[in-house]
């Protein structure tokens, strides 16, 4: 029996597919390579932290240049890198499963006794893991529960995007903002409802419609969502996801507005650039580490602020005019000294049902990552 | 069109009587020999020493406890992947549908036990039979339209994976999303009494019996059975087969069915023995892998055997890359790919000889 033409094409077509599949993981964070703002300047060395060789390991749920979410943190894990006796391991693109266990495991039988499971996901198999090895510390970036020996930590960074929404309000022509997300956790929650507050702040026309993706990273995914934003009017993009660099070039392309987060990536914007909610880890990385060296780490979800210096506004475009940069700077003074709460009452959730009462003030951190509600003025349904 | 012409317009090889000349073994060695070689020279240009590169992977992977056991826990979807895609391949059907079959597994498994209402000690044998109905049922559509309007097997079972994938999505970001959970997509966790018992080291599961079942009982049906020789006369030669009278469609539809029902099993076993829950992702390409794993093997049992452990193996030790040496998390990927691209070259060579 001979071959027939056709079946070779087949053949051909099989194998670009099964060979895209394979390589769609590795492509993820083909973004430009940005070079990290944050400066890991703010490292300090605790006086006294014992200086026992210690082996840490960081998991990554995508590729650490992805110019956001995971380079952020990568910055954090440069920073421990440079404390003395030190090693570091690390593994990107570890999936939020029961793949990251076996990852944690091979971390652990390489020494590790320190572990940053990076990703919200990365929880539920840094517990299981934590079970079986009581001695491993494990500091899980976002979490919100712990364990015997998992700790968590996060940052504050609605307060940055409600600053964010001030300058998208100001800047907006069409009134409409836009915000692509990836998971309706209710951290993405509190960067929606905030950067919406923000912006009805100096805006009360504005409103802000939501696009999910979910995924924490897929550029292709990102830059159609935009598109279909743009066609609805949308005029600032501001995004929730791991890599948001393919969101602000296409929004660039687009003419529109770009609300970055994670990194500084208003390179990737000249012209559309606002600001940015942006991490820099390297001072609570390097003091948590300190702290389980020494024996002084009590496991904890520790929730750190723009005050505390883990949440940063990233440096202004010039789409940004100077009144609009000296309104939302005098308002950053108010949050940092604690004169404005973001979430005081009255908060109302879309149906207009106020869910936190006029008057309460801000409910603490623990409350608010109960969020599970989008505020009066975000147009979009959480996905049930 | 009648069955015999719809059956020509299929791959040509009859292939899987294997070649000769080259044994599986060879035909192993030399896939991965120009695998590794074609990778050692990736590693030099990036400036990494191949050997070192090797020898860490078969450390992390063959060389400590650990490391074989976590071997044995990805045999268990390779090992029945590979067989999802051998068994049709016996008829001469291409089956790159694995993936979505696990999918339609894990999902129907899931869903027996979560919303069943069935008492603990039912729900294993239950999710069993629901993930084999689910992955058979999604590769029936496959069949049916193969058997009976002539679709090109290999080109509609690739494409229902992505429909098995957002099918899946739809129900944990939707209706069966964990009520108690952070809005964050995955079911809720199943009962201590739904999931597979560990049988060796820490994870490696009960399924890994299901692999070993299933890899001697198509050993066994092959060689020993009426059906089984059947088999491989459709897979040889449809044409003479159907002028012997052998039902060619029936056989055509069954093993795509019972190639689908195994990958189900494998979507089973995974959310029962490692996951847990019923989440997005739950297969890292296993679908895929385990058809890198059935060509590589021939499709004969000790070839997917011997693959599916090879694949086990790069897959953990490719973790090891990154640890170890350094390299971009991406890096093993080439490497499968490699693999891939062997594999098809040396199915070339194989039809010449053997067609």
């Amino acid at each position: 029996m001979r071959r027939i033409l056709p079946k070779r094409g087949g053949w051909l077509l099989l194998f670009a597919a099964v060979f895209a599949t394979l390589f769609a993981a590795a492509c993820g964070g083909d973004d430009d390579d940005t070079p990290a703002s944050t400066a890991a300047g703010g490292a300090t060395t605790a006086s006294g932290a014992a200086t026992k060789p210690v082996t840490i390991g960081f998991l990554y749920v995508g590729a650490v240049d992805d110019g956001g979410y995971n380079q952020a943190a990568y910055q954090g894990q440069l920073a421990v890198e440079k404390l003395p006796n030190v090693k570091v391991i690390k593994a990107e693109n570890v999936p939020e499963s029961a793949e990251a266990e076996r990852v944690m495991e091979q971390m652990i039988q390489q020494g590790a006794t320190i572990i940053f499971p990076t990703s919200f996901g990365h929880l539920d198999p840094a517990i299981k893991v934590g079970e079986k090895y009581p001695n491993v510390t494990f500091l899980h970036q976002g979490g919100l529960k712990t364990s015997k020996n998992v700790g968590t930590y996060f940052g504050a960074s609605w307060e940055a995007n409600y600053l964010a929404g001030i300058a998208a309000g100001k800047v907006t022509k069409t009134n409409k903002l836009g915000y692509v997300v990836a998971f309706p956790i209710s951290q993405t929650l509190l960067n929606i409802n905030a950067f919406e507050l923000g912006a009805k702040s100096v805006n009360p026309a504005v409103t802000t419609t939501v696009i999910f993706t979910a995924t924490w990273c897929d550029p292709a995914k990102i830059a159609e969502s935009v598109k279909s934003l743009k066609d609805q009017g949308v005029d600032v993009l501001n995004q929730h996801q791991d890599c948001p660099g393919a969101g602000i070039q296409a929004a660039e392309k687009a003419g529109m507005f770009s609300v970055g987060y994670h990194v500084d990536d208003s390179k990737l914007a000249p012209n559309g650039w606002l600001t940015a909610a942006t991490w820099d880890w390297t001072k609570l990385f390097v003091d948590l580490v300190n702290q389980v060296r020494d024996g002084t780490y009590k496991v904890s979800q520790v929730r750190q602020s723009m005050a505390d210096g883990v949440v940063k506004l990233a440096p202004f475009g010039k789409a940004v005019p100077k009144d609009v940069q000296d309104l939302v700077l005098a308002t950053q003074k108010k949050i940092l000294s604690g004169e404005l709460e973001i979430f005081a009452g009255p908060v109302k959730d879309q149906g207009g049902t106020e869910k936190i009462k006029a008057g309460a003030k801000q409910p603490p951190v623990t409350e608010l990552e109960t969020m599970n509600y989008l505020v009066e003025g975000v147009i979009g349904k959480i996905p049930q | 069109m009648t069955i015999a012409e719809t059956v020509r317009t299929r791959i040509g090889a009859p292939a899987f009587g294997g070649p000769q000349l080259l044994g599986p073994f060879v035909r192993f060695g030399l896939a991965i020999g120009a695998a590794i070689a074609v990778f050692s020279v990736v590693l030099l240009l990036d400036g990494t020493n191949p050997l070192d590169t090797v020898q860490l992977m078969w450390d992390a992977s063959v060389g400590t406890e650990f490391g074989r056991n976590e071997v044995l826990v990805k045999l268990i979807p390779f090992g029945l992947c590979a067989l999802a895609v051998a068994v049709p391949a016996r008829v001469g059907l291409i089956n790159v549908g694995g993936e979505g079959q696990f999918y339609i597994g894990a999902w129907a498994a899931a869903g027996a036990i979560l919303y069943s209402g069935a008492p603990g000690p039912a729900l294993i044998p239950l999710a069993l039979v629901a993930g084999a109905l689910g992955g058979g049922a999604w590769a029936g559509i496959v069949a049916l339209l193969r058997v009976k309007g002539g679709v090109n097997e290999a080109i509609s079972s690739l494409l229902l994976n992505f429909v098995a994938i957002q099918f899946v999505n739809y129900f944990v970001y939707g209706p069966w999303k964990d009520p108690s959970g952070p809005n964050w997509p995955f079911s809720a966790k199943f009962p201590g009494s739904a999931m597979l018992p560990v049988v060796w080291g820490d994870r490696v599961t009960l399924a890994i019996v299901f692999v070993a079942v299933g890899l001697v009982a198509m050993f066994l049906v092959l060689r020993y059975t009426r059906i089984g020789y059947e088999a491989r006369v459709v897979g040889g030669n449809p044409l003479a087969a159907e002028r012997s009278g052998i039902p060619v469609a029936r056989y055509l539809f069954l093993a795509m069915v019972v190639g689908g029902a195994i990958a189900g099993i494998a979507g089973m076993a995974e959310v029962t023995g490692i996951q847990g829950r019923l989440r997005p992702g739950i297969s890292v390409n296993y679908g895929y892998i385990g058809f890198l794993a059935a060509w590589l093997g021939g499709h004969r049992p000790l070839g997917i055997l011997l693959a599916a452990l090879l694949f086990g193996a790069i897959s953990v030790g490719g973790d090891s890359l990154q640890l170890g040496l350094d390299l971009p998390g991406s890096t093993v990927n080439i490497l499968m790919a490699l693999i891939l691209f062997a594999v098809l070259a040396g199915r070339k060579n194989r039809t010449g000889v053997g067609a």
